[in-house]
């Protein structure tokens, strides 16, 4: 079995000073490829496994030719309206983005090794002190790489620093169990409560997630339940009680954060040129935001408003 | 606030700022005496500020608690014409500029015209600065390499004690005239001088008393006529504070606060001092006053802040003396840099914080005034409370007060040799220079454009804007081989204008010294009375010159693309380069982008660029640090701007970072505008890679946008930013919480937003009245929290 140090994955970003993903001061680490496909899902740049290339022809200057000149296989092409890829050549070696002087040309996703992110992730250590904060691994579904979050999560706890893991709990129990014995904390998000609904704005089964939160629970794990607020999704009042009475039932969760539904995303969706099906809706307004909260605290949770 | 100070404050807001030629006036009229030609430089100066304060109009206000005026009124700006006398076009400038205006009516053209230029024309200090430079000085001094501090205003940059807290006048004449009397004139050669200094000086302290006392007299006749018998009464205890104080020690919270600013009109109206004048650690000095207040019963809390708000309001009322040219751009702004420090560190290395603390930073967010500047001095021992309190008030978009390291600076100061308890009795002053507070003469001598002189190297010492030759032959760029060897002739570059600048500065203090001493100033810093020296001349326990090192982002960056881009990945040579820098990049906006977007840039704690920030830092301090002044002291770097990277910028062709032609250069230690890209801790790694301890202050500006702040746990995780940065021996950060949309709309709607003051550069300032350029590169400043 390779070192810890040596197993490599895939991620798409190295978020320094994120301030939502846990407690204090933390990095934020976000893995790439999700077996869910939420309709809502902010990041849709972490859905996909694979490394992936986004034109923004906008953004070119007029004259320059740095990408074609880079390409080793002469997989670019400039056009009328920028560059083009030849997806019969191209191998998605990123030569072309790495060329690139405004971004016109990205590659979402690199191939890393654990060692290397815990390199990032180690600068801010004097500010996890500070703040109790540490590293969060987020994606994505950082769950659907169990040998490089293993990885990741073993090297932190080696150096001293304190993890958490944002997952959406669908991957297979023994992953967790692994996961577990390693992470400080998990962020845990729990969507619908009911089946139909989660395989119909999801695209999966809940039964496994649910299962995974109450295994998680019943061994003593620290646990953040993260709830989105989607509108027409789960922000009615029957939608909430079944969460809350859920949630009370389980006991033993460390809290509820709420996460009111925002439009970060969607410009991502712009970019990568796929459909956002939650383009039209509208961030919940304040009092309806304070109903939810009010609906899951009668079933005695601590619920906070934002991560 | 309380309706009176509603109205003072109101009125403040309101007044415009003028011009009065009331002191030049009366400066001419006492040097037109067979008196002033007759009596030693010391005794001329000390009878000439006699002469003002006992003449000059004396000014008290409806509903004023705390008295005296610089001017005849508030906001009525004096001129020092033996200093430097403006022109009338100069005046007709002031009068008519957009920004920063002073109102200059007929009768002061005239007063001008008729009396003042006259005598001074061809006669100043400034005339006599300009003579006494060498032409090398001058070619640099013009093409913008360096600016001079002294040219229009006075060497001042100091802060004081407790001093007046413990001693009167009287008492300190007392001092004076027992180093009179022991004066050795058979075994000590300069007794001669020092009798004139001490005598200067007892003239000196006798004219503060003198003006305290015509407050008095005037408070009594305005209490005759009062109708109202509270505004009597409280006219009659004013009288009898202007009796008492700065005469003698004062026993009460009024009279502290009332002595202190006696003796801050007396230092800025005896010249005009960079930074004005500062009472220091003002919730410590006032403490045992407030305690014992409060304690019998003669003072309530309520009452102290009616004090301490009416004191402000003085500040306020006091616009920086104007400057014109390229000392107006360096410093366009109606703030004269007095910054009363709050916390820190007592004598004994105890926590500062005390009650009073909070009091203060209340009234600093109630008063919400350009004029005095604040800041706390966050040291490991300073309670969180204090920290997130004045996080609190900067949340509100107000960019007071600033963050100072106090344990850092105790280290800046006692590493040039201050001790211990004199460095804890430090603190900032001006926007962010490290001091001992009562001891110290430390002296901001100009801004050192290191951008410039990279622009020299590349052109083997010649300024590509005229084609003139500023600095020495160090080998064209064609032969710049390697990286290490481009270093080597950058270094010898800046060595050169290093010792040019010293050169120039070394003989301007032997200009202050000889023509225009201080002997008020003098009295108030030890140990210039023991030591019977002024000010200017080596008195002060402490004598320190700075040189302000401007663009540490631009200049790395720039060394960083051409180490990248020229020598390591050879994907353009030296003299490619240079042509896109010539040509300001025209057409070739691809070559631009990848300078600036494919090259490692400070500010992103990537190792690359920030050595290049180390070994550029390393070898500015090595030019400069320790060499010696003409006071017995050394020089040091300080990393700040004020706005002069506004002004560097303008006189700056292209830069290899891809920075366009007369674009501001990066300010303070601040990355360069929009480089940083990995979030505030990665910025603050990066400027804590510097060596602070070897500096004598650093200047760090961050912009948050609101939302990060609004709530206590926002502000708790930046509490913990500043707290991490200053484990790292970070010295300063300042913080701007303003949306980019705030600012445009202030840009479209100035009227809407008259009140909107921002964080510039270790000052704030009102947005409005900041220049169309600097008011970009504020917009353009990284905004952090919206993650």
């Amino acid at each position: 079995m390779a070192a810890d140090g040596d197993i490599t994955g895939i991620i798409f970003d190295i978020k320094r000073f994120a301030i939502h993903d846990g407690p204090g001061i933390r990095t934020s680490v976000f893995l790439k490829g999700c077996p869910l496909r939420c309709a809502w899902c902010h990041n849709p740049e972490g859905l996909s496994p694979e490394p992936e290339l986004v034109l923004q022809p906008g953004k070119c200057i007029a004259g320059c030719r740095f990408c074609v000149d880079a390409c080793p296989r002469g997989a670019v092409s400039l056009g009328e309206s920028g560059p083009s890829i030849d997806a019969a050549r191209c191998v998605r070696c990123g030569a072309c983005a790495e060329a690139c002087p405004t971004g016109a040309i990205q590659r979402i996703g690199r191939t890393v090794t654990a060692a290397e992110v815990v390199a990032e992730i180690e600068p801010d250590r004097i500010f996890y002190v500070e703040s109790g904060g540490g590293a969060t691994f987020t994606g994505g579904e950082p769950l659907a790489q169990p040998d490089f979050l293993c990885a990741l999560l073993a090297l932190c706890r080696e150096r001293g620093i304190d993890t958490v893991v944002d997952t959406a709990g669908c991957a297979p129990a023994g992953v967790l169990d692994r996961v577990a014995e390693l992470a400080g904390e998990f962020l845990f998000d729990l969507k619908i409560i009911d089946a139909a609904g989660h395989q119909r704005f999801t695209g999966g089964s809940n039964r496994q997630i649910l299962d995974n939160l109450e295994r998680l629970v019943s061994r003593g794990a620290h646990v953040m339940v993260r709830v989105p607020l989607l509108p027409g999704v789960n922000d009615d009042p029957a939608s909430l009680e079944t969460i809350g009475r859920y949630l009370e039932e389980l006991g033993g969760v460390t809290g509820v954060a709420l996460l009111p539904f925002h439009r970060g995303g969607g410009r991502k969706y712009i970019k990568l040129g796929r459909r956002d099906a939650f383009a039209g809706a509208a961030p919940p307004p304040p009092e309806r935001v304070a109903a939810a909260r009010a609906a899951l605290e009668r079933h005695g949770l601590t619920v906070q408003i934002g991560g | 606030m309380n309706e009176r100070i509603r109205a003072l404050r109101e009125e403040s807001l309101n007044a415009v700022p003028r011009i009065s030629p009331e002191r030049a006036r009366l400066v001419t009229e006492f040097y037109r005496s067979a008196e002033a030609r007759r009596v030693s430089a010391p005794v001329r100066r000390a009878l000439a500020f006699r002469h003002v304060l006992a003449h000059k109009t004396v000014w008290i206000g409806d509903g004023e608690l705390i008295v005296g005026e610089r001017g005849p009124a508030p906001k009525a700006t004096p001129t020092y014409p033996e200093v430097t006398a403006h022109s009338l076009d100069d005046l007709k400038i002031l009068d008519s500029r957009p920004k920063i205006p002073y109102r200059v009516d007929d009768e002061t053209l005239r007063i001008y015209r008729d009396e003042i230029l006259p005598f001074w024309q061809g006669a100043t200090q400034r005339d006599r600065l300009f003579e006494g430079m060498t032409p090398e000085w001058r070619a640099a001094f013009d093409a913008g390499v360096f600016t001079e501090f002294m040219e229009q205003r006075a060497p001042g940059h100091t802060v004081l004690d407790d001093k007046i807290y413990r001693k009167g006048m009287r008492d300190i004449q007392a001092e004076i005239d027992a180093r009179l009397a022991a004066l050795d004139f058979h075994g000590d050669a300069d007794a001669w001088s020092k009798q004139e200094e001490l005598r200067a000086m007892r003239i000196a302290a006798e004219a503060i008393v003198i003006f305290a006392q015509r407050h008095a007299a005037r408070a009594r006749e305005l209490a005759a006529t009062a109708a109202d018998p509270t505004r009597r009464a409280e006219l009659e205890r004013i009288a009898a504070v202007c009796d008492r104080v700065p005469a003698n020690v004062p026993r009460d919270f009024h009279e502290a606060l009332q002595a202190y600013w006696f003796v801050h009109l007396g230092v800025i109206t005896e010249l005009n001092p960079w930074d004005a004048f500062n009472p220091g650690r003002l919730d410590q000095h006032l403490w045992p006053f407030y305690r014992q207040g409060l304690a019998d019963g003669t003072l309530t809390e309520a009452g102290a802040r009616e004090l301490l708000q009416a004191f402000w309001i003085k500040f306020n009322n006091q616009p920086a003396p104007p400057k014109v040219g390229v000392t107006a751009e360096e410093s366009g702004t109606y703030t004269d840099f007095a910054n009363i420090n709050l916390g820190g560190l007592t004598p004994d290395g105890g926590d500062g914080v005390n009650d009073l603390t909070f009091i203060l930073l209340d009234v600093i967010e109630e008063m919400r005034l350009l004029q005095p500047s604040s800041n706390i001095q966050l040291s490991r021992k300073s309670p969180d409370a204090f920290l997130l309190r004045a996080l609190r008030i900067l949340q509100t978009g107000f960019g007071q007060p600033s963050i100072f390291n106090a344990d850092t600076i105790v280290q800046e100061l006692t590493r040039q040799g201050k001790s211990l308890v004199d460095a804890r009795c430090g603190g900032a002053s001006g926007c962010v220079e490290a001091g001992a507070f009562g001891k110290e003469a430390y002296i901001l001598t100009g801004y050192f454009n290191l951008p410039k002189i990279l622009e020299l190297t590349l052109h083997d010492g010649v300024d590509p804007n005229t084609g003139a030759r500023l600095g020495p032959a160090t080998g064209a760029a064609a032969t710049l081989a390697d990286f290490d060897a481009l270093m080597a002739a950058f270094e010898r570059q800046v060595r050169h204008f290093v010792d040019v600048k010293i050169r120039g500065s070394n003989v301007i203090e032997r200009l202050f010294a000889e023509h225009l001493p201080v002997p008020f100033l003098s009295i108030l810093i030890d140990d210039c009375v023991a030591r019977g020296r002024d000010y200017h001349d080596g008195g002060a326990r402490y004598d320190t010159s700075y040189i302000q090192g401007v663009g540490i982002g631009t200049i790395t960056d720039s060394l960083s693309a051409i180490k990248t881009h020229v020598y390591d990945r050879r994907a353009l040579d030296l003299s490619g380069l240079m042509e896109l820098l010539r040509t300001d990049f025209a057409g070739r906006e691809d070559m631009r982008r990848l300078l600036a977007e494919k090259t490692p840039r400070y500010g992103n704690d990537d190792d690359a660029a920030d050595a290049v920030m180390r070994r550029v830092f390393d070898l500015y301090v090595r030019a400069v640090d320790g060499r010696p002044n003409t006071r017995g002291g050394t020089y040091r770097v300080d990393m700040l701007p004020t706005t002069c990277h506004v002004y560097f910028g303008r006189v700056t062709g292209a830069t290899p970072d891809g920075r366009k032609a007369r674009q501001p250069l990066s300010e303070g230690i601040s990355p360069v505008q929009g480089a940083d890209r990995r979030g505030p801790t990665a910025v603050v790694r990066s400027a804590a890679k510097m060596d602070h301890l070897r500096t004598g202050g650093t200047l760090l500006n961050q912009k948050f946008l609101p939302s990060l702040m609004a709530e206590e746990t926002g502000r708790r995780k930046v509490a913990q930013l500043v707290r991490g940065y200053f484990r790292m021996d970070g010295h300063h950060i300042q913080l701007n919480v303003v949306d980019a949309a705030t600012l445009r709309d202030a840009q479209a709607h100035p009227e809407l937003h008259r009140d909107l003051i921002v964080r510039v550069a270790g000052y704030s300032d009102y947005f409005v009245d900041l220049n169309p350029a600097l008011q970009e590169e504020i917009i353009a400043r990284t905004a952090h929290g919206d993650v």
